[in-house]
């Protein structure tokens, strides 16, 4: 089994479109929407639940005021401004290390375990289907990312399919790490623009640094032409292969919009580049000529 | 006034809104709070000079005192710190917190703290606009400790108002650069992935009490589900930015558009008016 995981350093770059379109190419797949703070992907894919699992992030404390003498100690070993003033807990700082109930001499304070989200598995017209659900202003996003692609294994394994596509989170924190370890192969999708390069060199260290092979697609490269032959110079002088270049186009918002794929929407001049993208990347993958 | 620039989601034009605005108003302080990805400073023509690094508390081992007994193992809820019986320890210093918990329940005094560094803070100057940058060092995974510190140095500093570019997203993150904040601008698109990562923001800024407003962003791309939300919600819609080919080219070299399409200085200046009436006395408690 195979995975591949498409991030991008930036948001709004086509991550989520270009997964989508993927979804339609690919045969025998799983996919895995691993940005759960803004999850998409299943707007187009439109999943039928089968399973929703409840997903238990970091601890909270919780203090029993009954016990409380209001020592303050709680307090002052709170590493995270975690408690007030008035020695209250702040559920959204706390990060649950336990070191008030450890500081506790009453034995006031206990940590519990809190639900920060879901985990759901879907059936979709591509295929399985798993995706997070983070509840608002929860943590432990990276943590979830690790659980969704278990869970996406699973899947995978249950039904004997040879591929997952992971459609990634921003950024190069927690989540990105969580999202790109373990993966055979990375689409690092970037735009012509100087945020955009800016980004990639970031991304392109990180799975340098994790040790992951990575593919580069510039979109909506028609928007500065320069800077696309720049970030594909800077690509060349690095070895990483540009696998695709997708002239800005309309059509992904009205394919968007209309709750389809690329390839499903048939009017569009980028869906025979997106073709010819991932026929390049099934063969990075050796699945190809497998479906 | 302290106004937070966030969306549910990346790409919709944070970083856009927040340089333009800060470029169309007289003074202000801006900080760019998207330490993974951090792009205000691409778009101002200054130099950024390193002021600061960000440091986390670390334990350190002294294994000549260790029993390797296992307790700041089983206590770590991080799972930083891994003990096996043969006389040996493990320690994972990405997943540490630095909650100082280990050091506490070690029975020998093996452990002790020092400090590693995950970010750097970043400062720069314009004619009007003060610019404070955190960056997370690539690697390492916790941007909120780089977040508060960029935010704590950047409110020492005198220019008002304060403009906070947020991370994307609805976690740690961008919790930590929305709170505290008068006012919250949300970012979107008028599209299905626009609307659905707006309402998870609207929801975020309702967590945190914090007053919002909308800017439409590349208006025309799509349909008119922004608005038809925002009507039902009573969520004010502030300005719209149509979708524009110059806009995008500026855009993509760098250039805040509002220095060639003037006519947008006067429309992020009244942008700004719209939320101080919004936000009454919020002055007085920024001088507090």
């Amino acid at each position: 089994m195979k995975e591949i995981t498409i991030i991008s350093g930036k948001g709004g770059t086509g991550k989520t479109t270009i997964t989508a379109a993927f979804a339609s190419l690919a045969k025998n797949s799983v996919m895995a929407d691993c940005d759960v703070d803004a999850p998409d992907l299943h707007i187009i894919l439109d999943p039928r639940i089968k399973q929703r699992l409840p997903f238990y992030g970091m601890k909270v404390a919780l203090r029993d005021e009954t016990k409380c003498t209001k020592c303050g100690e709680c307090r002052k070993y709170c590493r995270f401004d975690a408690i007030d003033e008035h020695l209250n807990i702040v559920d959204e700082m706390c990060e649950g290390c336990g070191v008030c109930q450890y500081v506790c001499r009453e034995k006031a304070i206990g940590l519990l375990d809190r639900i920060s989200g879901s985990i759901i598995v879907s059936e979709t017209r591509f295929g399985p289907f798993v995706h997070g659900e983070l509840k608002i202003a929860e943590e432990a996003s990276g943590k979830l990312v690790t659980l969704v692609k278990k869970k996406a294994r699973e899947v995978a394994i249950e039904k004997g399919m040879d591929l997952i596509i992971i459609d990634g989170p921003p950024g190069i924190g927690c989540p990105a790490i969580a999202a790109i370890s373990g993966s055979d192969l990375v689409l690092a999708v970037t735009e012509p623009t100087v945020s955009g390069a800016h980004d990639l060199a970031r991304v392109l260290n990180l799975t340098d640094h994790f040790g992951i092979e990575t593919v580069v697609c510039i979109n909506k490269s028609s928007i500065n032409p320069d800077n696309a032959n720049k970030i594909r110079e800077f690509c060349e002088s690095q070895g990483l292969d540009v696998v695709g270049e997708l002239p800005y186009d309309n059509c992904a918002t009205k394919a968007m919009v209309a709750g389809m794929t690329l390839i499903e929407y048939t009017d569009c001049p980028i869906s025979n580049e997106i073709r010819g993208m991932w026929t390049k990347i099934e063969n990075r993958l050796k699945i190809g000529d497998r479906g | 006034m302290k106004i937070v620039i966030a969306s549910g989601k990346g790409g919709t034009g944070k970083t856009t809104v927040a340089v333009n605005l800060a470029f169309s108003l007289p003074e202000c302080t801006l900080v760019d709070c998207d330490v993974e990805e951090p792009n205000c400073a691409l778009f101002l023509p200054m130099n950024l000079e390193r002021i600061e690094d960000v440091v986390t508390r670390t334990p350190k081992f002294d294994l000549t005192k260790c029993t390797y007994c296992g307790r700041c193992a089983d206590f770590c809820q991080f799972h930083a710190i891994a003990v096996i019986k043969s006389k040996t320890l493990l320690f994972y210093e990405n997943l540490c917190h630095g909650c100082g918990g280990c050091k506490l329940i070690c029975p020998t005094g093996a452990i002790s703290e020092g400090t590693r560094k995950i970010g750097e803070i970043h400062h720069g100057m314009t004619d009007n606009i003060d610019l404070f940058v955190g960056k997370i060092d690539v690697g390492e995974p916790m941007a909120t400790p780089v977040i508060k510190k960029v935010k704590s140095i950047a409110l020492k500093g005198s220019r008002k108002p304060r403009i906070f570019d947020s991370p994307p997203g609805v976690a740690c993150p961008a919790i930590e650069a929305m709170r505290g904040a008068d006012f919250c601008i949300l970012v979107t698109e008028p599209t299905p992935f626009g609307l659905y990562d707006l309402k998870l923001a609207v929801g975020v800024t309702r967590r945190l009490r914090i007053p919002c407003g909308v800017v439409v962003n590349r208006e025309g791309i799509g349909d008119d589900r922004i608005d038809r939300y925002c009507a039902i919600e009573k969520i004010p819609i502030l300005m719209k930015i149509k979708e524009s080919q110059e806009i995008a080219e500026l855009y993509s070299n760098g250039i805040p558009f509002t220095k060639r399409l003037v006519g947008y200085r006067r429309l992020f200046l009244n942008l700004y008016k719209s939320i101080e009436e919004l936000v009454p006395g919020s002055e007085r408690t920024d001088k507090s």
